[in-house]
């Protein structure tokens, strides 16, 4: 097999995880904080892809612009479903907050279809097609432009929880909970914040990933699964876990559609997360509970 | 409470239970003579939903069109979506059937008409299948089971024979070729063909990679990479839909231009979404497949309809042998004059329409309930919609090869 072939795919599945792996950071720093498992990850994601779609096909506005709108709106989202839906089930059985997420999951699939209709949907940007010579390697232009943003968002985020008092004070609250309102902090307020942090990560995947993929209602538990899957891999809670975790996923997907049968990709990464699981239960990243 | 029957009002309320009971088989004999119910039962969401709305639309349009062809059709259309998936196939088929279907057509995706095959002949209910060419479903032996579709190997062997013409009319012989697949019941039934047929055709390239992916793949980039390495000078694909669009865009993103891409029997470069996604690059890509007539005056007359009623949308394939499937339903109803199953079979059985919409000899089913007469064309995408460039009694347009280059259309 040429060499110029195994490393333009794996430059391309690299790229791909970088991505997958923003798209899963949401679903790490809410579970990190709140220890509430997101049912509605994905569902999450495919309303900031419509909105990409909705600001694409009537204003011409790039995705790459509309992801701030929309990550904005999605953290109003987050911020409102933690603060009316999820706070007052904290301190329920867990089984009725994962009862209650897929059910909101399911609404917003079946609210999507029928807005949307069932077709599939994609943004074609002037620049969608393009692709960048490096030597010997042909790059998708798009996958470089998101996959750059990625590494951005992330690294935003980890300044924010290490050097702003907000951000520290969403720390002190994963790490002791019971310290964090001994010493006043408004628990309530914050879990809603970390929930609407999330939920704007979410949303900015959500309008790069139209860039990548086309949209349609029911993409959103493909991507609830994967997310839970490069979580888990690269550890709960943890932020360069997750882009790790998409990273190998991204990276395991790309090899194993070279070297075995394309359509045995799901199986690599999933053998992935049973040696994980297997050797390193709390993520490669993650902290021992 | 308690109720207390007297003897007497024990005997009048058995007599009349009795009465009722007698008289049941009445009322089935009646509705046997009544209106047509068709159920019909497709993919209407899910990843396969753009193909089954298609088909619905020419299961709508019959009715009205064959009774302005002067064909009476007393029918009643059930709709029920399988949601693209099998298990749901098999229960929306029970329940048409439970409601009253008399007949069931459905279902575009083989994996769900075989599972509809099973009840509709445990119940004795006829199913015309309008769309998938998994050859097993007939092959069963069933006695209410039919197929106006053509099967795989059907498929596969009209479509080795018109790759011969296309490379004769256009002078383009290749050496090579990579065949891509997707894995569902479709795409692995097209690929046991191929792999059977090809020696028997004597085809002058040789096939060397075969490719499958998973149809509801979100990225083909590896895939295209890989079949790229290989150099092959043709691309023959078995898509759907969605996987189709996916793989022109990588195709152009990869700069992969080999000099023929032609599909041997499969939907997706002839779908109005197709066209409406990629725009100038879906131009000049090939498939050879059941089409419609563009002769046929009835074709014609389907067409005004469609038009009038589904404004922008594109009539394809799917429409067509929807509109055919309805058409032999009515006409078995009108030629057995009663709705039980048996004697619709019959009549199904005895079909013999020689003017009819899709290209190919009249429709006609053998003893498998396998209509054997439907040939396939070679369609070409230009002007951004599918035209028939061969056979030539046929053709819309000339064929236009090799492809042009990518970079050179943008």
């Amino acid at each position: 097999m040429p060499a110029d072939l195994i490393l333009t795919v794996a430059v391309q599945g690299i790229l791909t995880g970088l991505v997958y792996g923003l798209m899963a950071l949401g679903l790490s720093v809410i579970f990190g904080v709140v220890r509430v498992v997101n049912f509605a990850h994905g569902e999450m994601m495919t309303i900031a892809s419509y909105a990409a779609i909705v600001a694409f096909s009537a204003w011409n506005i790039d995705p790459l612009i509309s992801m701030i709108p929309i990550a904005v709106l999605l953290f109003a989202l987050g911020y409102a479903m933690q603060s009316v839906l999820i706070n007052p089930f904290i301190n329920r059985p867990e089984h009725s907050q994962f009862i209650l997420l897929a059910a909101v999951a399911i609404i917003m699939v079946n609210g999507l279809l029928m807005i949307f209709g069932p077709d599939a949907r994609n943004v074609l940007v002037d620049y969608a097609l393009d692709s960048i010579e490096v030597g010997p390697l042909l790059i998708d232009k798009v996958r470089v432009i998101t996959a750059v943003l990625a590494l951005v968002i992330t690294s935003g985020l980890f300044a924010f929880f290490k050097l702003s008092r907000t951000g520290k004070a969403i720390r002190a609250c994963a790490d002791n909970h019971l310290g964090a309102l001994v010493i006043g902090l408004n628990i309530k307020h914050l879990y809603a914040l970390t929930f609407g942090i999330g939920s704007a990560i979410v949303g900015a995947a959500g309008a790069m990933m139209t860039l990548l993929i086309d949209t349609t209602p029911n993409i959103g538990p493909v991507f609830t699964l994967q997310a839970f899957v490069i979580v888990i891999i690269g550890g709960l809670g943890s932020m360069p876990g997750a882009l790790l975790g998409g990273v190998l996923i991204g990276l395991s997907e790309a090899m194993s559609g070279l070297f075995f049968a394309p359509s045995a990709k799901t199986m690599f990464g999933v053998a992935i997360l049973i040696l994980v699981l297997l050797f390193r239960p709390q993520g490669l990243l993650g902290r021992k509970a | 409470m308690s109720i207390k029957l007297t003897r007497r009002q024990f005997a009048a309320s058995a007599a009349g239970v009795a009465l009722a009971a007698g008289t049941a088989p009445f009322n089935i004999v009646k509705a046997q003579t009544g209106k047509l119910k068709i159920g019909s039962i497709h993919p209407r969401s899910g990843f396969q939903a753009q193909l089954g709305i298609a088909c619905q639309r020419g299961i709508d349009l019959a009715p009205k069109v064959l009774q302005q062809i002067g064909i009476k059709a007393d029918v009643e259309i059930m709709n029920a979506d399988t949601e693209s998936n099998v298990d749901v196939a098999r229960a929306r088929a029970e329940k048409l059937i439970n409601d009253g279907a008399n007949v069931l057509i459905g279902a575009f995706d083989s994996g769900q008409s075989a599972a509809i095959a099973q009840v509709a002949e445990q119940k004795g209910v006829p199913y015309i299948i309008n769309v998938a060419a998994a050859p097993q479903i007939t092959e069963q032996g069933y006695k209410f089971v039919f197929r106006n579709f053509p099967t795989a190997p059907m498929l596969v062997g009209d479509g080795l024979n018109l790759m011969k013409g296309v490379f004769e009319k256009s002078g383009i012989t290749p050496k090579t070729a990579v065949f891509m697949h997707v894995n569902d019941t479709f795409g692995q039934a097209m690929a046991g063909a191929i792999k059977a047929m090809a020696p028997r055709f004597n085809l002058p390239f040789q096939i060397v990679e075969t490719i499958s992916y998973d149809p509801q793949a979100k990225d083909l980039s590896v895939e295209i990479a890989k079949a790229k390495a290989t150099g092959a000078e043709l691309l023959m694909p078995v898509t759907r839909l969605n996987d189709a669009i996916l793989m022109v865009r990588e195709m152009v993103k990869q700069r992969w231009e080999p000099k023929i891409v032609m599909s041997p029997g499969a939907p997706g470069f002839y779908e109005g979404q197709f066209y409406k996604t990629l725009g100038k690059f879906s131009n000049y890509l090939l498939t050879n497949v059941p089409w419609y007539n563009p002769r046929s005056g009835m074709t014609q007359k389907l067409l005004d309809e469609f038009t009038k009623s589904y404004k922008g949308e594109l009539f394809e394939l799917n429409v067509g042998f929807s509109f055919e499937a309805v058409m032999v339903a009515v006409m078995a109803h009108n030629a057995a004059k009663s709705t039980a199953g048996a004697a619709l079979a019959d009549a199904i059985r005895k079909t013999n329409i020689t003017d009819h919409v899709m290209a190919g000899g009249p429709l006609q089913f053998d003893a498998k309930g396998q209509n054997v007469n439907i040939k396939s064309v070679t369609l070409q995408n230009l002007d951004q919609r599918p035209k028939v460039v061969l056979p030539l009694d046929i053709a819309e347009d000339n064929l236009t090869l090799p492809l042009p280059s990518w970079q050179k259309r943008a």
